[in-house]
């Protein structure tokens, strides 16, 4: 019995020693586990194959659409000054909704709503272009994400999800996000998952994606069912990080391996 | 020693008495102390398979652990090495840890790689199957055996 009740301190011990989250000054951004033709690639403009999709996104800005046939700049204006920082507080609360929205859903309730147009299919070009352009215009800015009271038990809920073990694998994302970053997983570092650059041109992909397409890689990586794309949960686990990011600045569009 | 002898032909018995399939469709097995001490399969694994699928990255091993595997390249360092498997651990040790490390420190990172029952939302893909069969596991622990320093 005390063998038994030994076995039992010493699992909560562990489990409490292992839940603990990544001290404000030892939090990095994936751009400081990459190799130095990595890092050259983001840090220029011409080279950053994230810049493409960011033009895209600029001339998208002044296009009409929907039966509106408004432009995002008719009520926007000029992005560079409008949406300066608006990135860094993503997900947001929307009060109609009375939930978080990402920056995608909120281009896309744009649409909806104003343009009068049918939503962007995530992922799709259009969708990644306007989020990355929208984004871009917060580079170099800290990440404010998570403040408004309203978001607090979505950040929660996102905060459960990320330390749930699930999948045929039984991992969460914090056994390695949380407690064994920089090490390595099959030769290649883990990092905190700061999801500081999205959306970001990631090489294994030959293409910018979205925060959401990262988390449901890593999702079916443990032989989970992964969220469907705009699922409350992704959304959660996207405020969830952006919250945990807090005070790292903004990077999109990043380039990762 | 005098004392697991008898614990083993008691293992033996009870799997004996049990069908060769459990209703999960996965062989019974009895587990002793900290190990199992029976095959999985009731035969002898072949260690020359089970250093093959060592080295497959699908099988998952040298995600996390490293080995004396010089023709892999990517190699993990979140778990132990596995040079010296076989001195550090008995045949049923090393099954019991790939069987169910959980059984042993439910807060292990190491997956359970025979057992389907208390997971959540498995993929539709691997929904019902263990990571490994037991003839892969038995393969795998008579390789490990022979690992040593």
């Amino acid at each position: 019995m005390k063998f038994f009740a030994c076995i039992a301190i010493l699992a909560a011990m562990a489990g409490a020693a292992l839940a603990a989250e990544i001290p404000q000054a030892e939090r990095r951004s994936g751009y400081s586990f990459m190799g130095p033709d990595s890092k050259a690639m983001q840090d220029d403009d011409t080279a950053n194959p994230g810049m493409l999709w960011v033009l895209d996104g600029e001339a998208l800005w002044q296009r009409k659409a929907g039966t509106a046939s408004k432009s995002c700049a008719d009520c926007h204006n000029d992005a560079r000054v409008s949406m300066k920082g608006i990135a860094a507080h993503y997900p947001a609360f929307d009060k109609t909704l009375g939930k978080p929205v990402d920056l995608e859903g909120r281009i896309n309730l744009c649409r909806s709503n104003h343009q009068q147009a049918p939503p962007l299919a995530y992922e799709s070009r259009e969708l990644l272009a306007l989020t990355a352009y929208v984004a871009e215009q917060s580079r170099g800015m800290p990440i404010a994400a998570g403040d408004d009271p309203g978001l607090a038990p979505f950040v929660a809920k996102g905060h459960e999800l990320f330390t749930r073990r699930q999948g045929q694998l039984n991992l969460a994302c914090a056994n390695c996000h949380d407690d064994n970053w920089d090490k390595k997983l099959a030769g290649a570092p883990i990092t905190q998952g700061q999801p500081t650059g999205y959306p970001l041109y990631r090489l294994e992909w030959q293409s910018l994606g979205s925060l959401q397409r990262r988390l449901r890689a890593c999702i079916t990586g443990i032989r989970a069912q992964a969220y469907d794309f705009g699922s409350p949960e992704l959304v959660e686990l996207e405020l969830y990080l952006m919250s945990r990011a807090r005070g790292m600045k903004l990077e999109t569009p990043a380039v990762r391996p | 020693m005098a004392r697991s002898a008898p614990i083993a032909l008691l293992a033996a018995a009870m799997l004996a008495a049990c069908p060769a399939v459990r209703a999960d469709g996965l062989r019974p097995y009895v587990v002793v102390g900290d190990a199992i001490p029976v095959s999985l399969t009731g035969t002898n694994g072949d260690a020359t398979r089970g250093r093959a699928l060592i080295v497959e990255r699908s099988s998952t091993c040298i995600l996390c652990h490293s080995g004396p595997f010089p023709e892999q390249a990517f190699q993990g360092d979140l778990a132990p090495n596995l040079a010296g498997s076989g001195n550090r651990w008995s045949e049923g040790q090393l099954r019991l840890r790939l069987v169910d490390a959980a059984h042993l420190n439910p807060a292990t990172i190491m997956p359970s790689y025979y057992r389907v029952d208390g997971l959540s939302r498995v993929g539709n893909a691997w929904r019902g199957k263990p990571i490994l069969s037991a003839e892969q596991i038995e393969d795998i622990v008579a390789y490990l055996v022979t690992l040593r320093d």
